[in-house]
């Protein structure tokens, strides 16, 4: 079952167009992964879809609900997280704090804490780094309270802009391994990433995106025995 | 004596320059605006106070009320007519719309009041404190003024450090699209920001017009341009700055009218600004400007 359709979209910054009409679907339970070079408009796709920027032209269904034209503040409620490129955590504010404003929209107190001590459990890091002001963290640790924050609001569709963007190998892989434990406890994932490689062995399904438009889409492991792919994308 | 008595008048007129910074910074801090208009809220609900306490002859404690009630409502709806549209539009263009906003309001307030001073009642009837065997007179709005100051401090700290209202409005003063992720209405938080700051601007114009009771459509232009300078000054986008900037620009400028000149006071209390601004860009308790690539 398609819990995210994105249909034709059309995304333009002034006169420049950054999506030129792209369709894909996502399926309830999978990791869904979107990989390109830079610009190739990854973000501004994830961007679009959190209403971040608006459309141009195009649909985006969540769930059966077209939501092209909601506020992005009101699908956190509805279950949509989303783990910002460049991790956008709240430098000033405590590791606590960041965590629940994760659940700001969240009226259940008790569960709300019980959410707190899972992901707690996840990231021990951040339960000992609790009251420090998130801006002190290493870019690790930084993106594992940035997904903390996200799994907060318990997100039934999770995307992921760049992850492993500007960590060492070390954390590459733990972050990795937490996004294939995040869809494991039943979480679908919507993954942007560079690190075509990485995207590609946990995905199910890929699609290659250059310059706004979608120029592959399949089976992730079938993807990356593709020659082309290799070539553009997987050499190190 | 005497320079006590100079000091404690400069700490209470400080008192009022930082309640009304606390307008401009936080909405500054929020909506990463200057609300040039600020200082004609204070004079809207100066004159709203006036109405109902002088003109109707009602307690003024509801005076305030409705002065707070009448500024909170402005606040929001200029906000929502004249800023709102303009929230991706480049700062230059906000920063004109508040000025025409505040020509607006003076220009309003002289319609309907006019050009002439009006008598402001003082809303504080108490006795003033006398010290130091009657060496020593601390006036009772003095008093009041800075214990207000102090109140609405804590207040508002406790508010924004509490409350979840107040951390969404910390979270969009970081980062308007992350807050938005959280689920945050970022419309809905900096439409708070105006109102509370706002109506503060009323219980500033109260307290202000109580001190100095000359009322006119202009009588809120001078100090919001002062309060503006303790936000800038303690550092803008702070809290405890404001309340720092506030404190020492009203006794740098008391002082000054006191021992040196009182046509230069003004003169006075900007060069320091100016000199306070050459040595730290930021403001005493200003964030660092960290542009991340």
């Amino acid at each position: 079952m398609a819990i995210l359709e994105v249909r034709d979209l059309e995304v333009c910054y002034g006169v420049i167009q950054a999506i030129k009409g792209i369709s894909f679907t996502v399926n309830q339970g999978e990791i869904i992964a979107l990989i390109g070079a830079n610009g190739a408009g990854k973000t501004t796709t994830l961007q679009t879809i959190t209403g971040l920027i608006p459309a141009k032209a195009g649909r985006i269904i969540y769930n059966g609900t077209d939501i092209t034209k909601t506020p992005g503040y009101k699908l956190v409620s509805m279950g949509i997280a989303h783990v910002p490129e460049g991790r956008r955590v709240f430098a000033e504010m405590t590791v606590l704090q960041n965590l629940r404003m994760g659940a700001y929209t969240r009226k259940d107190k008790a569960e709300v804490d019980e959410t707190l001590k899972s992901i707690y459990q996840r990231f021990p890091r951040l339960e000992e780094r609790k009251n420090q002001p998130a801006g002190t963290l290493s870019g690790g640790e930084q993106q594992m309270l940035a997904m903390g924050r996200a799994l907060m609001s318990r997100p039934k569709l999770m995307l992921m802009d760049e992850p492993s963007m500007g960590l060492s190998p070390i954390y590459v892989n733990e972050i990795f391994d937490i996004i294939k434990e995040i869809h494991k406890s039943g979480t679908t994932v919507l993954l942007v990433e560079q690190n075509a490689k990485k995207a590609l062995s946990i995905a199910d399904k890929a699609y290659v995106l250059e310059t706004g438009r979608i120029v592959l889409s399949g089976d992730a492991r079938e993807m990356m025995d593709n020659e082309q792919v290799k070539k553009a994308y997987l050499s190190e | 004596m005497s320079f006590l008595s100079y000091f404690i008048s400069g700490v209470s007129l400080g008192a009022v320059y930082a309640i009304i910074a606390l307008g401009y910074t936080m909405v500054y801090g929020i909506a990463r605006m200057l609300n040039f208009a600020h200082g004609d809220v204070i004079m809207v609900g100066s004159f709203v106070i006036f109405t109902v306490v002088s003109t109707f002859g009602m307690n003024p404690f509801i005076g305030i009320a409705a002065g707070v009630l009448a500024c909170t409502l402005l606040g929001v709806t200029v906000e929502r007519i004249a800023y709102r549209p303009l929230r991706e539009a480049t700062s230059l263009a906000v920063l004109i719309t508040a000025i025409g906003v505040s020509y607006f309001l003076q220009n309003v307030a002289l319609l309907i009041f006019g050009s002439n001073a009006h008598q402001f009642t003082s809303v504080v009837s108490l006795p003033n404190l006398v010290l130091a065997g009657g060496n020593l007179t601390v006036s009772s709005t003095a008093i009041v003024t800075i214990i207000s100051c102090i109140i609405i401090m804590i207040a508002l700290t406790a508010f924004i450090n509490k409350t979840k209202m107040g951390q969404a409005m910390l979270a969009v003063s970081e980062d308007r699209g992350a807050a938005s992720l959280m689920g945050i209405d970022v419309n809905k938080t900096i439409a708070v920001t105006f109102a509370i700051g706002s109506a503060l601007a009323a219980i500033a114009g109260a307290l202000l017009c109580s001190a100095y009771p000359s009322l006119t459509p202009y009588t809120g232009s001078m100090p919001g341009i002062k309060a503006f300078t303790a936000a800038v000054f303690g550092g803008i986008g702070s809290i405890p700055g404001a309340l720092i900037g506030g404190i020492v620009l009203g006794v740098i400028e008391n002082l000054s009218k006191a021992y040196i000149s009182s046509q230069l006071s003004d003169a006075i209390v900007f060069a320091v600004l100016i000199i306070v601004l050459l040595v730290r860009p930021t403001g005493i308790l200003g964030r660092k400007i960290n542009e991340k690539v």
